[in-house]
């Protein structure tokens, strides 16, 4: 494990930015001129912008709730951060450097997030951000990532229409969860009909919009389109209407503890999801979430993702018996843990192909670069800043993991502004 | 609105909404006795109350894992003693707040919302570095899962019944506390009069500390309840707490009859209307239906007429 140390700050010197910058502005010139490069290459050559890097060691910041109402859904991405931090440092750090990382919480308050962002740029001049989880507190963070140039990996899946040059987006953006999942429903199931459920905001309107686009498009039906408050504890009417409306498809985006409650109650209701009438089709529900409403609740719903905990491929089993080392046996890993995860070895790939700490030079090099380590397979960053991956659809198993019975064979293209589905 | 549904299939329908609405019902008057107990009766605004609620929620956890470990054979009963023991920790950690705190802020009932709202935050944080910042799994015995099926489209879910048993049970034993004990009579006393019931010999520090520790007491029932139908996390009880302000004013904040009586016109509206408009917007018009009626009725629907 690396430093928690959450106040110390690591300015070597007591000058001023200026002054450093312009030093070492010099000395980089310098460096260039006579073309020195060593196994590792010098900071003045690697840092021309005042980073907090130093001859051996490299402070990145992460940025997550752990306390207040999300931290439920965070800390799993700060495990995933931390891993990848020591796994880069024990195969020797990114460009000769090791990574120390300054922790800050974010206490699931959005402008607590931007304030902590100012303070880990400007105080700590940390060399990148893994960090934001909702989309409220990525857009608390965006104008201050973007005035100061930093540089943040945001991991959760989202409902796009953005694309900042100042963060990596290593969730998948809407397209990539729906489309497919949609056209596997028609193709694999017959599905014809669709109810749309989720929680009033942001992510679920926006993704429920471009389902029904699509579902318009392929000539089928949407019968039901609804949204309930966030903590709404109560479904039974809108069981009773699905039970009415006999979809073929449940589309479901519910979050936090209504999802709990949502399928606790389908289930007494009497509905066996195994049956497949409905089918349950979720994009909001991971492994984490299982945990909490329970293996029987979910038996046989479909969740359409670009990770799960059970991929069988070598990456995923050396992750998952990484993670679990470190942190317990009675671990799971959901979508957005493991795209967490991806944040600091893009950072350090990308980094190694600038040959440079320096923001703006990283930002020339993201289109393209690669990583196959991935624990969901190969991904590749696309010049919008999202990653190319694919999409997978798994069936919930009693034992709370999901088994994977469909993925995409290409790599889905991210495409935060799709044209006809706005 | 109706088309292309046969008139049985309706029938169906509106028999399982009038049940929905029924174990909301349930759910509103678990939720709400707790806290117009204590509002009602000692004029303390309880913010902790959805916290007292997971505590119980968190009792019937361990409960549930002790009896898987240690007691398999008797996994089917422990839902009871589960509620029990939710009752007495929620009861004398109530107990505890109010010696520790609220006896100190009778008279400052702002300082008494600020000072319970404090221990909520300090209790979900304590939940939170106890039992992890993720939601936690309640296995819940074989015979509390599924529907009873009444016709082929009418299903009864086994854990709603459970939820109404419980919610009537509760009120019956509240009713015969309040109106038909000897310590309910000195509760209406020391509300109707302090200084007289004082100077009768009612012993009314002693009464508010046992109401206080009642009333986080059916919180915690409430909350063992709520692990059939809800999520139990440690930020949990946030999501039942409007709600249950909610029917608790609507009612008339002295008035336990008025508590059940707000429960039972606010859960039929908000499911029947759920059942023809969407989600969020029966929840505003729930809403702006109470807030009508609260402008026309500030003390809510059924005052305590007492004289001051």
């Amino acid at each position: 494990m690396g430093t928690t140390d959450t106040t110390a700050t690591r300015r070597s010197d007591g000058k001023g930015p200026g002054f450093r910058k312009s030093l070492m502005t010099l000395a980089a010139s310098v460096m260039l001129a006579t073309s020195v490069q060593a196994a590792t290459p010098s900071t003045a050559e690697v840092n021309t912008t005042g980073l907090a890097v130093t001859d051996d060691t490299v402070t990145v910041g992460i940025l997550h709730s752990i306390t207040g109402t999300m931290a439920i859904s965070e800390i799993g991405s700060v495990q995933a951060e931390k891993l990848a931090i020591d796994q880069i440092n024990a195969s020797g750090g990114v460009l000769g450097r090791q990574i120390e990382f300054v922790q800050e919480d974010g206490a699931s308050d959005w402008p607590t997030f931007a304030e902590k962002t100012r303070k880990l740029l400007r105080q700590d001049n940390v060399a990148a951000i893994f960090g934001a989880w909702t989309s409220a507190s990525r857009k608390a963070i965006l104008p201050v990532i973007e005035q100061f140039n930093g540089m943040l990996y945001y991991p959760t899946f989202y409902e796009g229409l953005e694309q900042s040059p100042n963060v990596v987006y290593t969730g998948q953006e809407a397209t990539q969860q729906i489309l497919a999942s949609i056209d596997w429903a028609v193709e694999t199931k017959g599905a014809k009909t669709f109810y749309l459920l989720g929680s009033d905001y942001i992510w679920p309107r926006t993704s429920n919009k471009i389902a029904r686009k699509h579902i318009d498009k392929l000539g089928l039906k949407v019968v039901g389109e609804e949204y309930y408050p966030l903590g709404h504890t109560q479904f039974n009417s809108v069981i009773n209407k699905i039970k009415l409306r006999k979809p073929d498809v449940i589309f479901a985006s519910v979050v936090g503890g209504s999802n709990v409650a949502f399928y606790k109650q389908m289930k007494a209701a009497g509905v066996d999801f195994t049956d497949e009438k409905p089918l349950l089709l979720t994009i909001s529900v991971t492994e984490d979430e299982i945990r909490g409403i329970g293996g029987e609740n979910v038996e046989g719903i479909y969740a359409s993702m670009k990770y799960f905990q059970s991929l069988d491929n070598a990456n995923n089993k050396e992750f998952v018996a990484a993670f679990k080392e470190a942190y317990g046996d009675d671990m799971v890993i959901g979508d957005v843990t493991q795209a967490a995860y991806l944040g600091p070895w893009l950072w350090k790939a990308a980094v190694e192909k600038a040959g440079s700490f320096d923001i703006d030079k990283i930002r020339e090099e993201f289109a393209g670069i690669e990583f196959d380590k991935a624990p969901e397979g190969y991904v590749r960053i696309h010049e919008n800043h999202h990653l190319w991956s694919k999409t997978r659809i798994g069936q919930a198993q009693l034992d709370g993991q999901y088994k994977v019975v469909y993925e995409t064979e290409e790599l889905m293209e991210p495409d935060p502004f799709p044209k006809g589905y706005q | 609105m109706f088309d292309g549904y046969t008139s049985s299939e309706l029938m169906s329908i509106f028999a399982m909404q009038g049940f929905a609405g029924l174990s909301l019902f349930s759910v509103f008057v678990l939720m709400a006795l707790g806290l117009a107990i204590i509002f009602g009766q000692m004029g303390v605004i309880n913010m902790a109350h959805g916290e007292f609620m997971i505590l119980g929620a968190y009792t019937t956890y361990l409960t549930s894992g002790f009896f898987q470990s240690y007691l398999p054979g008797l996994f089917g009963g422990y839902f009871f003693v589960a509620m029990i023991l939710a009752f007495f920790i929620c009861a004398a950690l109530g107990a505890l707040v109010e010696w520790l705190m609220i006896r100190h802020l009778y008279h400052r009932p702002l300082d008494t919302l600020l000072a319970t709202w404090g221990l909520s935050l300090i209790m979900q944080q304590a939940y939170r570095s106890i039992f992890g910042a993720r939601e936690v799994g309640v296995d819940l015995p074989e015979w509390m899962m599924g529907a009873i099926p009444v016709t082929d489209m009418v299903d009864l879910p086994i854990n709603g019944v459970f939820v109404m048993i419980i919610a009537l049970s509760v009120a019956v034993g509240v009713y015969l506390l309040m109106y038909r004990s000897g310590y309910g009579k000195k509760v209406r006393a020391v509300v109707q009069n302090r200084p007289m019931a004082e100077a009768v010999g009612i012993n009314s520090a002693g009464i508010d500390r046992a109401t206080f520790a009642l009333g986080c007491g059916i919180a915690g029932i409430a909350g063992a309840a709520f692990t059939m139908i809800g999520s139990t996390g440690p930020s949990s009880g946030q999501a039942y707490i409007v709600d249950t302000f909610l029917v608790v004013v609507f009612g008339g904040a002295q008035s336990l009859i008025g508590t059940i009586v707000s429960a039972f016109g606010i859960s039929q509206a908000q499911s029947t209307m759920e059942f023809f408009l969407s989600g969020s917007m029966a929840k505003v018009l729930t809403l702006l239906v109470v807030i009508g009626i609260l402008m026309i009725r500030p003390e809510g629907l059924m005052a305590l007429k007492v004289r001051r």
